[in-house]
């Protein structure tokens, strides 16, 4: 049970927005632009770069659906988001991805472990200015939605399946279109 | 140096948001919803629970603008900014806000610090639930601006005078208006 008297049911980061949509409506359209919307990056490395920090984080509810979203994404892919997150540097990703997933690490530490040698690495591999902008984005706005989540001790099933079809659900309509389904119009 | 090309010559967080608009419009609403918008709690008690969080992350540009933002709400009292982020305990606010306080102090750290016990000790003092979110998320979200302004490694000019017009702006018109 959270802290706070939600005034609803909903597991996670939903049962915090369906309480306050004033800030769901800009929360829901940031994740949409950095995870959904167009980009270089496919979604299916943006969400492993959020399950990643999530995953740092410890934050269950957090990697898990984006666990499931990045899967979803990846062609059903649950044992490259696990390696992901278990250790990326021996997982079957883009050299570029796992310079980007350096960088995340160091941003979910704290912004000012990035180094210029770090970024000069991403650069190498391929990685443009806005990847590298986005990778920080992601991985700093991640460690807002895991505290939101965390912070007021809501309610995280363990319910691998529900995660999974919210994922497909997700990875399909986008994060605006989904929170409709518990925002007011 | 920042890590990437932005605009030269612009401060801190403002030049993320130049580089990137799509993700500065709703990263600006969000803000002016928290700090700025309609709430029980003041806008000097929500910015400084902003500039306490970004003193803890060591975000020079945000603890300055937003302990600017802060001094403004509080006719220049930047005795007490300086007294909350140095130790808030002593200083001259609520004990409420104290306790709110604490618990964005743990948020900072982790979501997982929060306890129960720190709730409820805030709602004993008159929190409400709306100001536990809130606290909540201001302490989350500038974990999220204060990364963002450093991982980028964006300018952070030492400029009182620029820090204080800043705080002006930011405490009379909100977070909306992109500033020149």
């Amino acid at each position: 049970m959270a802290y706070i008297d939600l005034r609803n049911d909903l597991p996670g980061i939903r049962g915090a927005m369906a309480f306050r949509p004033e800030t769901a409506r800009p929360l829901n359209d940031l994740v949409e632009i950095l995870l959904h919307g167009p980009n270089s990056l496919t979604p299916g490395e943006r969400e492993l770069i959020a399950t990643y920090v999530s995953s740092e984080n410890d934050c269950y509810y957090c990697q898990t659906i984006h666990g499931a979203v990045a899967a979803a994404s990846l062609n059903g892919d649950e044992a490259l988001v696990k390696q992901v997150k278990h250790d990326f540097q021996n997982a079957d990703i883009s050299e570029k991805l796992k310079a980007l997933l350096v960088i995340a690490g160091k941003v979910q530490r704290g912004g000012k472990h990035v180094t210029a040698d770090d970024v000069a690495r991403a650069r190498a591999q391929g990685a443009t200015d806005v990847e590298i902008h986005d990778t920080v984005l992601i991985a700093a706005a991640f460690c807002m939605f895991n505290r939101y989540v965390d912070g007021l001790g809501t309610s995280q099933p363990r319910d691998e399946a529900m995660y999974r079809e919210r994922g497909k659900w997700i990875a399909r309509d986008g994060y605006v279109n989904v929170s409709k389904e518990y925002l007011p119009a | 140096m920042p890590h990437i090309a932005l605009p030269e010559g612009v401060p801190g967080i403002v030049s993320g948001f130049a580089f990137r608009p799509e993700t500065a419009k709703p990263m600006r609403e969000l803000a002016h919803v928290l700090l700025h918008g309609p709430n029980s709690l003041t806008p000097a008690e929500r910015e400084l629970i902003a500039t306490y969080v970004s003193s803890r992350n060591d975000c020079y540009f945000c603890q300055t603008s937003h302990g600017a933002a802060a001094a403004a709400h509080l006719g220049k009292d930047w005795g007490l900014v300086d007294q909350v982020k140095r130790d808030f305990q002593a200083a001259d606010v609520s004990d409420k806000l104290k306790a709110l306080l604490t618990i964005a102090g743990k948020v900072q750290e982790s979501g997982k610090r929060v306890t129960a016990e720190d709730v409820a000790h805030a709602r004993e003092l008159g929190a409400t639930d709306m100001e536990i979110h809130d606290t909540v998320l201001i302490a989350a979200a500038f974990s999220m601006f204060n990364r963002y302004v450093d991982g980028l490694a964006t300018w952070q000019p030492d400029d009182p005078t620029m820090y204080a017009a800043m705080g002006e702006r930011l405490a009379s018109q909100g977070y909306l208006i992109p500033s020149a």
